[in-house]
């Protein structure tokens, strides 16, 4: 077999690995070929028809993201008909499409805007044709707009073949056609889990996340308000891509500085809860396992995840961890612990968290989670939003100095620090339930048999003679996966962890646009390189943590770690009905 | 159907058109004659025989059928399937709803031969969900032949088993592109996939599938059964056999007509269809809804592939509709555009995009409301479609465009305001 081929592109021989696509190979040769349809990680859709090249020897243009090169091959990808065919279907596009960019939430950053100054497009000599279908606001987490959707089909792709949601489908024919949820139905309706996927997904502004800016300046300029903010592990390797530096760039110490610029009273860390849910979820795993609880036991950090067992199999229910997620926590310990320490009513503190996920935004509003009697978290905001915010304050992120994150909820471990990435809250539970299972210290505290981008992995980890079988999964298609086995009776695991997004939350669908397994790459070796430069390293080992246990929670799993800390989940129907 | 040539030259079974078709009628006149040569013969010399015929596929794209026969059987050994295409959705043609109806046998000894020929077990008819009759009337033919051993296990007690199903359209015109008919039978929508891979290799469930229309499958039994010489003398040297014409529009007898390779267009009109039967002719859509409007002075053009080809004239699926002085073409290739954009699965842009505002301006013009450069904005819109649009539906849905656009445009230009003193005048506030 060979592995190269020679064709000739633009006039000039080149040599490229053998099966690739036209669109790829030009890549590789400096030539840029635009594409709305074509996603680095999807499968190839072809609908868009803005790659299209000629072929020699082919009547029609070829479109370059379907068209494997052989050898031999001679394409142009710039030609007068190719020029006039692409503009051509920009103008189509664009005949369709409501020229709201000023006013669009993707203004600056949607990808048919950039070829439309690419092309020099000057004017839709088409008649305008827009529709004036209604918004989907029905949810906390997403807009949906159907009336600036391309049809690209990019959010069903990764609704239907990543996430396995399958809540958008492509309806109807010819210029009927709508990339929407079964029946016209609204978001809130069907068993959306608001992971996001599609937005972060979208080439324009078809849909996004909900903007919760506006009620987080509303707090900040409010004096009778004091306004803390947590910032979630993964934020912080990927915030800097917002202000145009590569991804992976670690900028926890500027994100501090930015926070505190724009006011906020306190700047603290969800890594802080991030320890406490090892805590508590470790000792429920330990609890479990001396009790006969339910096994395995599986972690409850995302909600996009929680949000989908409840829907598809509410009846593993039992085998959710009760703990909340790490921003949870730390709203409920906001209004209660922080409350006390600084003498501040409840009432007055104001939680915002910064979250690389839309999912959170649902979750936050889940009518259950108020354990000290107000809503543990008032806002969210994306990393997206967050780039947005900075920008209306004037933050120049990039010329900031380092910051420290406030005590007492911004002490954290490297444990912590790796909760962003998929594998990451398994490797911090085992850090700390080895060490309290066995009593001896952890050697070698990187369990990388559970790192990197693999769907589903596995590893056995020897806990004082105990063999414990744990699994991890990313992307809600792989959950799927390890639920039919655990609902066939097949999965002989200890303790699973099931993250909603692909790669985890440092691949959350509130991260900044561009997210590819690429990226998602760079920022997973920046956060365990954050891990790895920080002094504490396991969880249990945190000094505020300690410190929190012995002043308010006595102990973990304690009655007000219970009453705070802990949560219920609920069977949701996959449909539902209106009467 | 009537031909002025006698049925020694025909590739159909003449005389079978009256009332229900038996099994009987058909093997009185010759019928799975063809059948058992084959099945005495090997695969291989079914294929070489079909090839040295030069049968090409009889849909519209014209294929040569021997190819695709090879390409199905050179899969390695497995699970395949035949399927004939009889999604017949072009607006003026009817010759598939004719074969199935008249002489359904002829087809379904077509389909044996060329499963045995690929070695394929099982075949389907993917019948449009608007023909009914010709659904029942294949089901009660393919029972016959099941009862008399020409189709099920064991075929003529030659060891070769093949059945046939009817699986009903849902009543899409795009299904009639074979890749969207195998999405559709799949329970999918019928919209159009990637090729490659082919259905050659990857069709019906993943597995090598042969998709060929309905008149082409019927044309195997006669080439088998009589031979190529014989089936090559019938057309010319570039193209063999006969094609069914579907003859409408303002000619005095409208109808289906076999015709030989190598016939003109005028031929066709006034030899076969007997002339028009009032007014002068203005234009001629070959090839339906998909196909080309020349006008009277490029009729004496041979129905050929290569002399077509030359000439823009899409054969297609064998449609001709005449149209005298007193119609408008810009009427005509406006409810060709409502058509297509009203079947157009909507997948991708240039097709979906491009009819919508096409069809603005093709019903802009004719309300007298368009200006010249509307007419540049049409041409430049249907090139995009024929250049760039994802298959074969959205890049043909342009050529009645584009053709008229060459024969016809001052017709076009004279229909626009700027061109026109009597324009309706703006509205004042």
């Amino acid at each position: 077999m060979t592995t190269t081929v020679n064709f000739n592109l633009n006039g000039r021989e080149v040599t490229v690995p053998a099966g690739i696509t036209i669109l790829e190979a030009a890549r590789l040769h400096g030539v840029k070929i635009p594409t709305l349809c074509h996603h680095p990680d999807q499968r190839v859709k072809a609908n868009c028809r803005v790659c299209v090249v000629e072929v020699e020897g082919q009547k029609n243009l070829a479109a370059s993201c379907a068209t494997t090169v052989a050898a031999g091959m001679k394409v142009k990808t710039n030609s007068p008909r190719i020029r006039e065919t692409v503009q051509t279907i920009l103008e189509l596009i664009f005949a369709n499409h409501p020229q709201e960019c000023l006013t669009c939430i993707r203004n600056g950053n949607c990808e048919l805007r950039r070829l439309a100054a690419d092309y020099g497009m000057l004017e839709v000599k088409g008649e305008m044709v827009t529709d004036a279908l209604p918004l989907d606001t029905s949810t906390p987490s997403l807009v949906r707009n159907p009336n600036k959707c391309i049809k690209c089909g990019r959010c069903a792709e990764v609704c239907h073949h990543v996430q396995e949601t399958g809540v958008l489908y492509s309806h109807f024919r010819s210029v009927d056609v709508q990339v929407a949820p079964e029946y016209g139905k609204y978001l809130s309706d069907v068993a959306c889990v608001l992971c996001g996927q599609c937005a972060a997904v979208c080439p324009v502004g078809a849909i996004h996340e909900k903007d919760d800016i506006a009620s987080v300046w509303a707090a900040l300029d409010d004096p009778g308000k004091h306004v803390v903010v947590q910032v979630a592990p993964a934020v912080r390797v990927s915030i800097a891509e917002e202000f145009g530096q590569p991804p992976g760039t670690i900028a926890t110490g500027r994100l501090v500085s930015a926070l505190r610029k724009l006011g906020f009273d306190r700047v603290f860390d969800t890594d802080f809860t991030a320890d406490l849910t090892i805590m508590e979820e470790g000792h429920e795993l330990l609890h479990r396992l001396k009790t006969g609880g339910a096994l395995p036991l599986m972690t409850s950090c995302s909600p996009g995840w929680v949000k989908y067992i409840e829907h598809n199999y509410p009846e593993l229910l039992p085998h959710v961890s009760t703990c909340k997620s790490p921003q949870q926590m730390f709203g409920a310990l906001a209004k209660s612990y922080y409350s006390q320490k600084s003498g501040i009513d409840p009432a007055d503190i104001f939680v915002v968290s910064i979250m690389p996920c839309t999912a959170k935004k649902f979750e936050s509003q889940r009518p259950e989670m108020n354990a000290s009697g107000h809503q543990d978290v008032d806002a969210v905001l994306t990393t997206r939003e967050l780039g947005r915010i900075l920008k209306q304050a004037g933050v120049d992120f990039a010329t900031l100095e380092d910051d420290a994150f406030d005590d007492p909820l911004g002490i954290s471990t490297g444990a912590a620090a790796i909760f962003g990435v998929t594998g990451g809250v398994m490797e911090a539970a085992l850090r700390t339930v080895y060490e309290v299972v066995t009593g001896q210290e952890l050697a070698d505290v990187e369990f990388t048999a559970v790192r990197g981008l693999e769907g589903i992995k596995e590893a056995t980890v020897d806990l004082a003679g105990t063999s414990v079988k744990v699994a991890v999964a990313h992307g809600l298609g792989n959950a799927r996966r390890i639920m039919d086995l655990l609902r066939a009776g097949q999965a002989d695991y200890t303790f699973i962890e099931i993250m909603c997004c692909p790669g985890g939350c440092i691949g959350g669908g509130g991260q900044p646009y561009g997210t590819t397994n690429a990226v998602r790459r760079q920022r997973i070796e920046a956060a365990y390189r954050v891990d790895a430069g920080l002094a504490i390293r396991k969880s249990h080992h945190n000094p505020a943590i300690a410190k929190l246990y012995e002043e308010f929670l006595r102990h973990p799993l304690s009655e007000t770690s219970h009453h705070l800390l802990h949560t219920r989940y609920k069977n949701r129907s996959l449909y539902k009905l209106k009467g | 159907m009537s031909t002025p040539h006698d049925s020694a030259n025909s590739v159909f079974r003449l005389g079978l058109f009256r009332d229900f078709p038996t099994l009987m009628h058909y093997r009185d006149f010759g019928g799975y004659q063809a059948l058992a040569n084959a099945l005495s013969g090997s695969p291989e010399a079914v294929i070489g025989e079909i090839g040295a015929a030069g049968l090409r596929g009889r849909g519209g794209a014209a294929f040569p059928t021997a190819a695709k026969l090879q390409m199905v059987r050179d899969n390695p050994p497995g699970v395949r399937y035949v399927i004939c295409n009889a999604d017949e959705g072009e607006p003026g043609t009817f010759k598939d709803r004719f074969i199935m109806t008249h002489i359904p046998f002829q087809l379904l000894e077509g389909m044996a031969i060329a499963a045995y020929a690929v070695g394929a077990a099982q075949g389907f008819i993917y019948i449009r969900h608007e023909y009914p009759e010709a659904q029942e009337t294949m089901r009660r033919a393919i029972a016959a032949a099941r009862a008399a051993g020409l189709l099920g296990a064991d075929i003529l007690g030659s060891g070769f088993s093949f059945d046939i199903e009817i699986f009903s359209g849902a009543g899409s015109y795009l299904c009639g592109e074979e890749t969207a008919l195998l999405s559709s039978i799949e329970g999918k929508k019928g919209r159009p996939r990637l090729k490659p891979p082919y259905p050659t290799q990857c069709g019906l469930w993943g597995k090598p599938t042969l998709i060929n229309n309905v008149e082409t499958l019927a044309n195997i039994p006669p080439i088998v059964d009589r031979g190529s010489a014989w089936y090559r003398a019938l057309g010319t040297a570039d193209s063999h056999g006969t094609k069914l014409i579907s003859l409408s529009g303002d000619v005095v007898r409208r109808g289906l007509y076999e015709v030989p390779f190598g016939t003109t267009f005028r031929e066709i009109i006034y030899d076969y269809g007997g002339g028009l039967k009032q007014g002068r002719l203005k234009a001629v859509n070959i090839g339906g809804a998909s196909g080309v409007v020349v006008p009277p002075w490029e009729l004496d053009c041979p129905l050929e592939y290569d002399a077509c080809g030359q000439r823009g004239i899409t054969i297609g699926s064998g449609a001709v509709f005449v149209m005298d002085d007193s119609r408008s073409v810009l009427e005509n290739v406006r409810n060709r555009i409502d058509f297509f954009l009203h079947e157009s699965c909507g997948k991708c842009t240039p097709c979906r995009e491009g009819l919508r505002q096409a069809g603005r301006i093709i019903h802009k013009t004719l309300a007298g409301e368009a200006v010249l450069a509307d007419i540049d904005n049409l041409e430049r819109y249907t090139r995009t479609m024929q250049n760039a649009a994802f298959c074969g539906l959205g890049q043909a849905a342009g050529n009645s465009l584009i053709s008229s656009l060459k024969y016809f445009r001052d017709d076009y230009e004279a229909m626009c305001r700027d061109q026109n003193q009597a324009a309706p005048k703006e509205a004042t506030a």
